[in-house]
């Protein structure tokens, strides 16, 4: 067997366990609570009185505008100066889960702008209160709209959870980096580390397809005809 | 009076829709209010189910009655309660593309009255067959021609049991033979006592089916009365105009004036 492949073979276990325990609860975990966030704050944005919506608009342009790393420095190693000492997974957690939701709740926004009034008008007009009619009929139509760049969204979060090592969290990357400083062979372990986020994006792409079918079981969006 | 209109005033900005509105309308009634784009009709009609908030006077709809005042918020519940007596038809059908026919039928059933979801088919069955679709109970709307969209609507607007029936140009965004088919089941529910409220262009709609006509222009009433004597013999020129511009479209169920 060549030493290439004994290597990774060797090291594979490791880099999966710290996939296990850190990188995919940390993606999941932040896209779960930065998809609320963002739900959040793209309805604040779409129908709260303007003080809140200036609120909101100004978070997104932070969080929008600073490079994730940065913002994951800030968090872990510029807190403690000010009393705020947390722990490196969850600064990470807080990093993402933030940014996460300056993306999201720009495209869920839009998402839901893009449902015609008349929808609006439709549920009113059979008795819906605003929640049901955003619950029911709205959010559902939107979800066709916003998928494809959610999924964006959620497969560079995979793959961004590796700048979590620059913050001591011991995930995938970091578990990688760890391997080559006692074997010295970067090439080889990087590759595989490569392989590995790839492989947890195929799979999320994958979802992504089928999630995409069912939710265009419906066929086109009606319009008028005549 | 199963609906009561005073002074309703509606302003967009500078401009006055509805001008100082005020009519009443009996239960059983069948009414179109017919007149020229702008005139106001569309725009008085959705504020029968308040879909449209008027700027001022007051809607009543079986004796749920709102007063309504320059810039004091109306409380929502307040609004439901009046609009939970009316169903609605919408130009553009506006039926739920990620619901199935029946389950656009059940939907206002079950999310807002609670009726459990067995009750509610059997209600939608019913209406469904009533417009003689029910052999599409199951199919996506997207499937379906814009006339069966149209019948869809009826049908969805009917099921909660409304005491008005709000029709906002239902056949004119569709062809001519589609539109006779919404006619034919408009007809029925005339023929059985509904009450309709009806703004449109189609001079079936307005000289056959219904039984009164308001004429409005410029967001006023200009005439109103008996259909059989608004379309003989009208009194005022304005509406002479316009039945004229009605005539020469002719009769067809297809595209305003």
């Amino acid at each position: 067997m060549p030493h290439w492949l004994t290597l990774m073979i060797d090291s594979l276990g490791s880099l999966l366990w710290a996939g296990m325990i850190f990188t995919i609860p940390l993606t999941l975990l932040s896209f779960a609570l930065g998809l609320s966030l963002g739900l959040a704050a793209a309805l604040i944005r779409l129908f709260a009185p303007a003080p809140l919506a200036a609120g909101i608009k100004f978070y997104v342009w932070i969080f929008r505008g600073t490079p994730l790393l940065v913002q994951l420095f800030l968090i872990f190693y510029g807190l403690p100066s000010v009393g705020i000492v947390l722990d490196a997974f969850t600064a990470a957690l807080i990093g993402f889960t933030l940014n996460i939701g300056a993306y999201t709740s720009e495209i869920l926004r839009a998402a839901i702008g893009s449902v015609a009034r008349g929808q609006w008008e439709a549920a009113y007009s059979i008795g819906m209160s605003w929640s049901q009619a955003m619950r029911r009929t709205i959010l559902p139509q939107a979800s066709r709209v916003a998928v494809p760049p959610l999924s964006n969204t959620f497969i560079s979060l995979v793959k961004d959870t590796s700048l979590a090592a620059a913050i001591t969290v011991p995930e995938l990357f970091q578990a990688a980096q760890r391997i080559v400083a006692t074997t010295y062979e970067p090439l080889i372990l990087y590759i595989e580390a490569a392989l590995i986020y790839l492989a947890l994006s195929s799979i999320l792409s994958a979802l992504q397809s089928r999630l995409e079918v069912r939710l265009n079981r419906y066929g086109g969006f009606l319009e008028a005809r005549s | 009076m199963i609906i009561e209109l005073q002074n309703i005033v509606k302003k967009f900005g500078d401009l006055t829709v509805l001008d100082g509105i005020s009519l009443s309308i009996a239960e059983g009634s069948v009414v179109a209010l017919v007149g020229p784009s702008g005139g106001g009709k569309s725009t008085l009609l959705r504020s029968i189910n308040l879909l449209e908030i008027p700027t001022s006077g007051t809607v009543a709809v079986d004796g749920d009655s709102i007063e309504f005042r320059p810039n004091v918020k109306v409380p929502t519940h307040a609004i439901r309660s009046v609009r939970r007596h009316t169903g609605m038809v919408f130009q553009n059908f506006q039926l739920f593309p990620h619901r199935t026919v029946i389950e656009n039928v059940t939907e206002g059933l079950v999310t807002v009255l609670n009726w459990p979801k067995a009750r509610a088919r059997e209600r939608a069955m019913q209406l469904l067959e009533k417009v003689g679709l029910a052999h599409k109970a199951d199919v996506w709307p997207s499937t379906l021609s814009g006339g069966q969209q149209q019948r869809v609507a009826i049908a969805r607007a009917l099921a909660p049991s409304p005491k008005v029936l709000l029709c906002d140009e239902p056949t004119s965004a569709l062809d001519p033979e589609l539109a006779g088919e919404v006619v034919d089941v408009l007809a029925d529910l005339a023929r059985e006592g509904t009450t309709m409220v009806m703004a449109t262009h189609d001079l079936r709609l307005a000289s056959s089916i219904a039984k009164s006509v308001i004429v409005l222009d410029a967001g006023a009433i200009v005439e109103m009365g008996p259909s059989r004597d608004i379309f003989t013999r009208p009194q005022q020129a304005r509406t002479k105009r316009f039945i004229a511009s009605l005539a020469h479209d002719g009769v067809s169920g297809g595209e305003g004036i």
